[in-house]
C-alpha cells in the first residue's frame, strides 16, 4: 500500500466519530431511496407477475341480466381479445355467533374448469363443486376475521331465501387486492367478504340460466380502452348496464397505484434531504481537514506531489466515507424494504410478494451518493489543490474578529465574556452558521413527517366521520325502493332517526372531461349526512343544481354557474343538464350532490330511495342489527364505529414503522450535524479552549463556550424547522392527493413538542460525546501545536 | 572546496534582481529587494540573517515553493521564473529536498513510510531504510513522530529529504527547534550528505554559529544580500557550538 493511502485509511480511523456521523446521515439517504425503490419494484412485479397469473381482466362491466348469446356480439368489438361472463350477487350473512351485519359480494365460478379471466388463487382447501349448492370460496381476509377454516359453516340470504354454506377453500383474488366494500371508506374483512360459488346453482338462485350480470374483456395489444367501453356500453344499454371500466378505475388498482405513487415521491423527497445534508457535512468536516493538514499538504507538493495527487487523496478520503454509507444504506435499505414488504402484506392481499432489488437501483443510490458528496467537498478539495505550497507550510493568519452587531449598539452589558465569544464566533462564520441550521431545519422537517400522517389519518377520519357523516350505520336496498320503506326502518326498536337518500351510479362530463361516480340524493337539512365548506362549516343544499366534492371540481376544471352534464347509468339512463352551484370540501371518496327529492324529480321517478343512514340507541345495536338480517330488500349494511376502529387497527402498524423509520432519520441527521459541527468547533478552537482551561476555566465553562453555540443554532433552527416541516407535509399531502382520498397538511401541537425534543435530544446525545473530549483536552499538548 | 576547483564547478542556481512582495492580511510586505546569487554544485551554504531578512523567502523561490514578483532565476539553466505550476512540481519532485525548521513529518505516518511518501514518487530514490541508517535512525523506523524526540524528527525530515537523492537540498533552519546538542547532530548528518551525496546545500539560520561549516556563507538584511564570505577554514559540525 502506497505511504500515502496509509495516511488516507490512518485520517479515517483518526475521525471515525465524524466518519461515522456523516456515514449514517448518507445511511439514512441511501437507505429510504433503496427502501422506497425495492418495495416499489417489488409491489409493481408481485402485482404484474399475480395480474398475469390470474388473468385480470382489463374491462370491467356489470348489468342488470343479458342472455349469454350477448358474448358473441360482445367478442365482435374491434379490439375485445377474451370474453368472461359472471353472475355476481350482494349477501347479506350471517355468521354464528357474530351478530354485527355482514354484506358478501357472492362471484360464480365456472362450472368446469378455471376462470378464463379472473382466476383465484387457491390458498387452503379446495374448489367447489359445481353439482353442490352450498359449497363456497371466500377470501382470505374474511376467513381470517372470522378465523374460518375449510369446513366451517354460516348461513346467507340468497334471493331473500336463508341459506346453509359450507367453506370449502380459502383464496385469494387480484381484483380484491384491496378488499373494500364498494360504498365504504376502509376496507372491513370483519363485516365484508367476497364469496365465490359454482356458476349453476348461484344462476339457479337469481334467475341467470342462460344469462350473466358481470362481464370481464382482455384487449388485444395496442388497444385503448375507451373505444371498447363505449361500443360495450352501447350494448349493454339494452341490459341495465351500469357503464363498463377501465382497469385503472378498478378499485384495488387504484389504491395500489396510488401506494406505488406515495413510494416514488418517497424515493425522491427523503433521498435528496439526505444527500444534501450529507454533502453539507462532508464539506465542513473535509474544508476542516484540509485546513489542519495545510503543513502536510505544503510538504507532499514541496516534494513534488503534483495537484492531482493532493486533490485525489482527499477525493479518496471522501468516496471512503461515502463507501460506508452505501453500503449501511444497501443493508439498511434491504433491511426497511422486507419491512415496508411486510407492512403491504398486510394491507394489500397478494399470494406472495417478490422482494425485488434491482442492480441498477443500488448502482444509482451508489451514483447519487457519490455525486451528492463530491459536490458538497468539490470547493474544499479544489482549495487544497490550489493552495501553493509555500503559503500551505506558513500559518493561518489569525481569524479576523469583530465586535458584533449586538455589541455595537450597546448591549454588550448583557453579555459575559464567554456568550459574547458565542456571538462573536456566529457572527464571524454566518456561512457556516446558516448550513449548520440548514442542517437542523432539515432534521426537523424529516421529524415532523413522521408525526405526519398519522395526524393526517385521524384529522380525515375525524372530519368524516364526526363532521360530515354523522350516521351509526348505513343501509343499502338492493334496489331502489320507495320511501316507505324507511317507516319499516323507523319502528325497528332502537333506531333513533333515519334520513334516506337516493344513490345513482353516473357519468359527469364537463367539456371533454369526465369520471364515473355516484351521483347522491341526500336530504338538504339532514342530520346524519351534512356537506361541509372548505372551512368545515356545514352548508346548506340548494334546491336546484349539484354540489359537488372540491376535488372533482378540480378534475372536471368546473366552476360554480358552469353546467354539469350527467349520464345516468342505470334505469332509463337519462342523460340531464344540471348547473354546479357549489363545492364541498371531501377528504374521502370523490361525489355530486343534490337534494334527494331534485333527483327522483330529475329522474321521473315516484319518492324513491337507495337506501338510509340510521341514528340508534348503542344500547339496543345488536338487536337492530337482528332486524336488518331479516329484512329482506337490505342488501348491506355498513356499520360507520366499527369499520374506522378496523381501519386503525390495520394501519396501527403501518403507521408505526413509518413514525419508527422517519424519527430515527430525523434524529440521524439532527444528531450528525451538531456531533460534526462541535467535533470541528473543538478541533477549530481546542486551542482557544486549551489556553482558557490554563487561564483556570473549568471543564463546564469551556464547554459553554463551545455547545452554547450549537445550543443556540438549535432552538433559532426550531422555527424555521417547524415551517420547513409544515411546507415539507404539505408538499407530500399535495403528493398524495387522488380521487381516493386527499391527505390534509395536518399536524397537532404533540408533533411539534415531539419534533422539538427529538432535536434537542440528538444535541444534548452529541454535547454529551464532545463533553468527553473537553474532559480529556491535553492542556500542555495543544499549547504547543503550532497554529 | 579551493577558489580553483570552484570555477571549474557548475552554477545550479543562477539569480538576478530578484524581488518578493507579498500580502500578510492588511500589510503589503516587501520581502526580496534585488537579490543576485550564484550557488555552485555541491558547495555548501549557509545564509544568515535575522527573521524577516527575506532568507526563507529567497529559500522558497529557489525551491519552487513560490514565484519570485520580479527578476529571474534559474537551475542549472532552467528558468524558473516563468514555470508553472505543472514544471515547478516537476522541479521538486525530481531534483529539490526540503528540512524545514519544525520538521512538517506527517503525523499519521511512521518514519519510514514519511520517508516512503516521497521516495514513491521518486525516480532513482534510496529505499527508505537505507535514507534512515544515513541519518542513523535505523532503530526507529516504526515510530510515528509524536513518539520521537525533536532532534529524531528532524533526522527523519532529512532522511525523508534525502531519500530521493536530489541535486540541491533546501534547510529553513533546520536546527531552529532543537537544543545545541541535538542541533550538532542533526547539522552532523547533513554534513555528511553534503559530502557523500554530493549534494548543493543551502541551509538558512539565524544562528552564526552555525556559519563555521559552510563553504560560503551569505549574510541578508531587509531583503538584500549584505555581504558573502567565503570560509578560509571551514570547520567540522561537530566543532560547532552556540
Amino acid at each position: 500500500m502506497r505511504a500515502l493511502d496509509r495516511k488516507l485509511l490512518r485520517d479515517l480511523w483518526k475521525l471515525r466519530g465524524v466518519v461515522l456521523a456523516i456515514a449514517l446521515v448518507l445511511v439514512g439517504g441511501v437507505a429510504t431511496y433503496i427502501m422506497s425503490l425495492s418495495t416499489y419494484d417489488s409491489l409493481l412485479v408481485t402485482r404484474d407477475r399475480y395480474y398475469r397469473g390470474q388473468r385480470l381482466a382489463e374491462v370491467f362491466a356489470s348489468l342488470k341480466r343479458a342472455p349469454e348469446t350477448l358474448v358473441e356480439r360482445v367478442r365482435e368489438i374491434p379490439g375485445v381479445e377474451k370474453v368472461a361472463t359472471r353472475v355476481v350477487a350482494a349477501v347479506n350473512v350471517d355468521i354464528p355467533g357474530f351478530p354485527d351485519p355482514v354484506s358478501g359480494r357472492l362471484i360464480s365460478v365456472p362450472d368446469r374448469g378455471e376462470p378464463l379471466l379472473n382466476g383465484i388463487y387457491l390458498r387452503r382447501g379446495r374448489m367447489v363443486d359445481s353439482r353442490r349448492d352450498d359449497e363456497v370460496l371466500v377470501s382470505e381476509s374474511f376467513a381470517e376475521a372470522h378465523r374460518f377454516r375449510p369446513g366451517d359453516e354460516f348461513y346467507a340470504i340468497i334471493n331473500g331465501r336463508r341459506k346453509k354454506l359450507t367453506l370449502v377453500g380459502i383464496v385469494l383474488s387480484p381484483e380484491y387486492i384491496y378488499e373494500i366494500q364498494p360504498g365504504a371508506a376502509f376496507p372491513d374483512y370483519q363485516r365484508f367478504g367476497v364469496m365465490w360459488m359454482a356458476r349453476a346453482p348461484l344462476a339457479a338462485a337469481y334467475d341467470m340460466e342462460g344469462a350473466f350480470n358481470d362481464i370481464a374483456l382482455t384487449l388485444t395489444a395496442g388497444t385503448h380502452p375507451d373505444a371498447v367501453i363505449n361500443r360495450l356500453d352501447r350494448l349493454l344499454d339494452g341490459f341495465g348496464g351500469h357503464g363498463a371500466y377501465p382497469r385503472t378505475d378498478q378499485l384495488s388498482y387504484k389504491f395500489l397505484s396510488e401506494e406505488l405513487h406515495q413510494m416514488q415521491t418517497m424515493a425522491t423527497v427523503f433521498p435528496i434531504i439526505f444527500l444534501g445534508v450529507a454533502a453539507f457535512l462532508l464539506n465542513v468536516v473535509i474544508s476542516r481537514l484540509i485546513a489542519t493538514e495545510r503543513e502536510e499538504i505544503g510538504i507532499l507538493k514541496a516534494f513534488g506531489y503534483g495537484n492531482t495527487d493532493v486533490g485525489l487523496h482527499y477525493v479518496k478520503l471522501v468516496l471512503m466515507i461515502v463507501m460506508v454509507g452505501i453500503a449501511g444504506g444497501v443493508a439498511g435499505g434491504i433491511w426497511l424494504g422486507r419491512g415496508m414488504a411486510g407492512v403491504y402484506t398486510d394491507t394489500f392481499q397478494f399470494p406472495y410478494l417478490d422482494f425485488v432489488l434491482r442492480p441498477v437501483v443500488i448502482v444509482s443510490a451508489a451514483l447519487v451518493a457519490v455525486a451528492a458528496a463530491l459536490t458538497g467537498t468539490l470547493h474544499a478539495v479544489n482549495r487544497a489543490v490550489r493552495l501553493p505550497p509555500v503559503e500551505a507550510m506558513r500559518a493561518e493568519a489569525p481569524a479576523v474578529y469583530r465586535p458584533t452587531v449586538f455589541e455595537r449598539i450597546g448591549m454588550q452589558h448583557l453579555l459575559a465574556q464567554p456568550s459574547r465569544m458565542i456571538i462573536r464566533h456566529i457572527e464571524r462564520r454566518p456561512l457556516k452558521a446558516l448550513l449548520t441550521m440548514a442542517g437542523m431545519t432539515a432534521a426537523c422537517g424529516i421529524v415532523m413527517v413522521s408525526n405526519f400522517q398519522e395526524d393526517a389519518i385521524r384529522y380525515m377520519v375525524d372530519v368524516q366521520y364526526k363532521m360530515a357523516a354523522n350516521e351509526d350505520l348505513s343501509v343499502h336496498f338492493i334496489e331502489p325502493v320507495s320511501s316507505r320503506a324507511l317507516y319499516s326502518l323507523r319502528s325497528i326498536e332502537g333506531v333513533k332517526h333515519v334520513e334516506g337518500f337516493r344513490a345513482a351510479s353516473a357519468r359527469l362530463r364537463f367539456e371533454h372531461r369526465s369520471y364515473r361516480t355516484a351521483l347522491e340524493g341526500v336530504e338538504p337539512d339532514g342530520r346524519l349526512r351534512r356537506l361541509l365548506d372548505a372551512d368545515l362549516r356545514p352548508i346548506r343544499l340548494p334546491q336546484r343544481g349539484v354540489v359537488m366534492t372540491d376535488y372533482l371540481a378540480a378534475m372536471l376544471r368546473m366552476k360554480p354557474g358552469d353546467r354539469l352534464r350527467v349520464e345516468i347509468l342505470e334505469g332509463a339512463r337519462p342523460v340531464l343538464e344540471v348547473p354546479l352551484v357549489g363545492t364541498t370540501r371531501q377528504y374521502l371518496g370523490v361525489s355530486a350532490y343534490l337534494p334527494r327529492e331534485e333527483l327522483n324529480r330529475l329522474l321521473r321517478e315516484g319518492d324513491v330511495v337507495s337506501g338510509a343512514y340510521l341514528a340508534t340507541d348503542a344500547r339496543l345495536s345488536d338487536d337492530v342489527y337482528a332486524r336488518l338480517k331479516e329484512t329482506p330488500r337490505v342488501a348491506g349494511t355498513v356499520i360507520q364505529e366499527a369499520a374506522i376502529a378496523q381501519f386503525y387497527q390495520t394501519m396501527e402498524q403501518t403507521i408505526l414503522f413509518f413514525t419508527m423509520v422517519a424519527a430515527g432519520l430525523g434524529a440521524v441527521i439532527a444528531f450528525g450535524v451538531v456531533y460534526n459541527s462541535a467535533r470541528i468547533g473543538l478541533s477549530e478552537r481546542g486551542r482557544e479552549l486549551a489556553s482558557l482551561r490554563v487561564l483556570g476555566f473549568t471543564v463546564g465553562e469551556i464547554a459553554y463556550i463551545l455547545l452554547g453555540e450549537l445550543m443556540l443554532l438549535a432552538l433559532v433552527s426550531l422555527p424555521f424547522g417547524f415551517v420547513f416541516g409544515r411546507l415539507l407535509c404539505e408538499y407530500l399531502a399535495s403528493q398524495f392527493d387522488s380521487d381516493l382520498y386527499r391527505v390534509p397538511a395536518v399536524l397537532e401541537p404533540v408533533a411539534y413538542s415531539f419534533t422539538a425534543l427529538v432535536i434537542i435530544l440528538s444535541t444534548v446525545v452529541s454535547g454529551y460525546l464532545i463533553w468527553l473530549r473537553l474532559r480529556r483536552l491535553d492542556l500542555i499538548a495543544v499549547l504547543k501545536t503550532r497554529e | 572546496m579551493t577558489p580553483a576547483n570552484e570555477r571549474s564547478r557548475e552554477v545550479v542556481f543562477h539569480a538576478r534582481g530578484l524581488t518578493k512582495t507579498y500580502q500578510m492580511g492588511e500589510v503589503q510586505v516587501q520581502a526580496l529587494r534585488g537579490v543576485d546569487l550564484d550557488l555552485l554544485a555541491g558547495e555548501l551554504v549557509v545564509m544568515l540573517g535575522p527573521s524577516g531578512s527575506g532568507k526563507s523567502t529567497l529559500l522558497n523561490i529557489l525551491g519552487g515553493l513560490d514565484t519570485a514578483t520580479s527578476g529571474e532565476v534559474s537551475y542549472r539553466g532552467r528558468d524558473l521564473t516563468r514555470a508553472g505550476e505543472q514544471e515547478l512540481t516537476q522541479y521538486r519532485r525530481n531534483h529539490v529536498g526540503f528540512v524545514f525548521q519544525f520538521y512538517n513529518l506527517i503525523p499519521s505516518l511512521t518514519a519510514r513510510e514519511n520517508v516512503a511518501a516521497v521516495t514513491e514518487i521518486s525516480r532513482q530514490p534510496m529505499r527508505p531504510e537505507e535514507a534512515l541508517d544515513l541519518v542513523g535512525l535505523t532503530g526507529r523506523l516504526d515510530h510515528f513522530p509524536a513518539q520521537l524526540s525533536g532532534g529524531e524528527q528532524q533526522r527523519v525530515a532529512i532522511a525523508r529529504a534525502v531519500a530521493k537523492r536530489p541535486a540541491v537540498l533546501l534547510c529553513d533552519e533546520p536546527t531552529g527547534a532543537l537544543d545545541s546538542t541535538t542541533g550538532v547532530l542533526v547539522l552532523e548528518v547533513l554534513e555528511n550528505v553534503n559530502r557523500e551525496l554530493d549534494t548543493t546545500t543551502a541551509l538558512i539560520t539565524h544562528n552564526a554559529g552555525i556559519a563555521g561549516m559552510a563553504d560560503r556563507v551569505i549574510r541578508l538584511a531587509d531583503g538584500c544580500i549584505v555581504s558573502v564570505e567565503r570560509n578560509a577554514s571551514k570547520q567540522a559540525a561537530r566543532e560547532l557550538s552556540w
